[in-house]
């Protein structure tokens, strides 16, 4: 059953997927300085190379070099371990996503995904929860007041919105039937998007994963003004760098996730005659919906924490699990 | 069954490496000069005073308990999410009492003001 070519499959769709995060980490964060920078009439990062695309490369470069210190104090093994911690679970999040329908390469039937797991949506319940161990034991072990307070925040932010986030995924699943994020897929093309069926689940979806990776307008965590950085206040150098990866990964990680599970994923006109088309439509709709997180960031004043809070448990859970049941009675009565 | 899983640690491992690849490429390049000044912790310029290390309010701990009763509660619908098909109306009746239990639950902290923050 599992032969040699088999794992090499695995291990080079994964090494893909993983190589893609990373380079798309790098054009997100060039793709969001140069499209605030004309929200704000700006120009924006434009002198390394053509239009500025060597940006990322240049400040990659500059960070590798720069001296990383150890506050006085800290816990040198949990601060050492909390970026590590924070990026893992952003880099693997996106491994049970399609990305089209199966295509013969050099011979070989390949599945365009790394796994189809019963569970995936539970999985990715559970990983982008892991996260928040991160950003907590980077906060508590950095021995800094800001670190902590901005660690705090964040797991109080972050946990009390998984419950409207989760919530949210149950829509799609209620008229899916399945976990898997194939099938998902599969019965969007079969009838509508579910942005069209699950309007309620998608606006809940797309403001608390805003709130899940702690951006703007959600970005009390780490507000420059009051709290210099947050949790990584005292981070410098690569282990700064790897927060800062896993804060852009996990925006096209939701953005994804967001994407098949509302929009359809890989579907799109002539999908099934050209498979090839399947993952540049992801794309496309991966690159509009980060466009759509950075416009928002552009234009909405951060929210005070108190009403943040407020906003998540006493509006979006109630709001998330009326959406959950009214979406079970309606699959149920029409059944 | 389980083989699906298999790639999922693959990528895992990889993630893994590419984590601690990082923080040591960046623990190799980058000059090591500390000093007492340097590593003592941030407090925008000033000396700081007092341990980091405080104590917290009460408020975080009460928001993470009502998560995990809450959170336990959404872990319950996925599984009746998925067959809410084939188990139609009585499925549908027993889950909604199951709700409506928690959701006294949910009106009781927040009447008591565990949700407020000030």
């Amino acid at each position: 059953m599992i032969d040699a070519a088999l794992i090499w499959e695995w291990i080079i769709k994964s090494l893909i997927l993983i190589i893609f995060l990373t380079v798309g980490f790098m054009y997100v964060t060039v793709y969001e300085r140069r499209f605030l920078a004309r929200i704000q009439s700006r120009i924006g990062p434009n002198r390394a190379g053509p239009f500025g695309l060597l940006q990322p490369a240049a400040d990659g470069l500059k960070l590798i070099f720069k001296e990383e210190l150890i506050p006085a104090n800290a816990d040198k093994f949990i601060f050492l371990l909390a970026p590590i911690i924070t990026v893992i679970p952003a880099l693997i999040v996106l491994a049970v996503i399609p990305w089209g329908e199966a295509m013969v390469i050099f011979g070989r039937q390949v599945n365009l995904f790394i796994s189809d797991v019963n569970v995936a949506v539970v999985y990715i319940m559970a990983v982008t929860s892991i996260s928040v161990y991160g950003i907590t034991l980077a906060g508590w072990s950095s021995n800094n007041k800001y670190a902590l307070l901005g660690g705090l925040r964040a797991t109080a932010q972050m946990i009390s919105y998984e419950l409207a986030l989760g919530l949210a995924f149950m829509g799609p699943v209620v008229l899916a039937g399945s976990l898997s994020m194939v099938d998902i897929v599969r019965a969007q093309q079969s009838s509508l998007w579910y942005v069209v069926l699950q309007p309620a689940a998608f606006l809940i979806y797309f403001f608390a994963s805003i709130a899940e990776i702690n951006r703007a307008p959600f970005d009390m965590p780490e507000a420059e003004q009051e709290l210099t950085a947050g949790y990584h206040a005292e981070y410098s150098g690569m282990k700064f760098a790897l927060f800062f990866m896993a804060e852009y990964i996990k925006m096209i990680a939701i953005s994804t996730i967001g994407a098949t599970l509302f929009f359809g994923g890989f579907d799109g006109p002539f999908v099934d005659q050209i498979p090839w088309l399947g993952p540049i439509y992801l794309l496309a709709k991966v690159v509009i919906y980060l466009g759509v997180l950075i416009w928002v960031r552009a234009s909405w004043p951060r929210i005070r924490y108190d009403r943040l809070m407020q906003l998540g448990w006493k509006i979006m859970f109630p709001l998330a699990l009326l959406n959950v049941i009214i979406t079970a009675v309606v699959v149920v009565l029409v059944n | 069954m389980l083989m699906e899983f298999l790639p999922l640690l693959i990528i895992l491992l990889l993630a893994v490496f590419i984590g601690v690849f990082v923080v040591v490429l960046g623990s190799t390049f980058g000059p090591k000069r500390p000093g007492q000044r340097k590593n003592s912790p941030y407090e925008s310029g000033m000396v700081p005073y007092g341990p980091a290390k405080r104590r917290i309010s009460v408020r975080y701990y009460l928001i993470a308990v009502l998560f995990i009763l809450f959170d336990i509660e959404v872990v319950f619908l996925v599984p009746w999410a998925v067959v809410v098909r084939q188990i139609g109306v009585p499925g549908l009746v027993f889950m909604i009492i199951f709700v409506l239990i928690l959701e006294v639950a949910h009106l009781y902290a927040w009447k008591k003001g565990a949700l407020e923050w000030d």
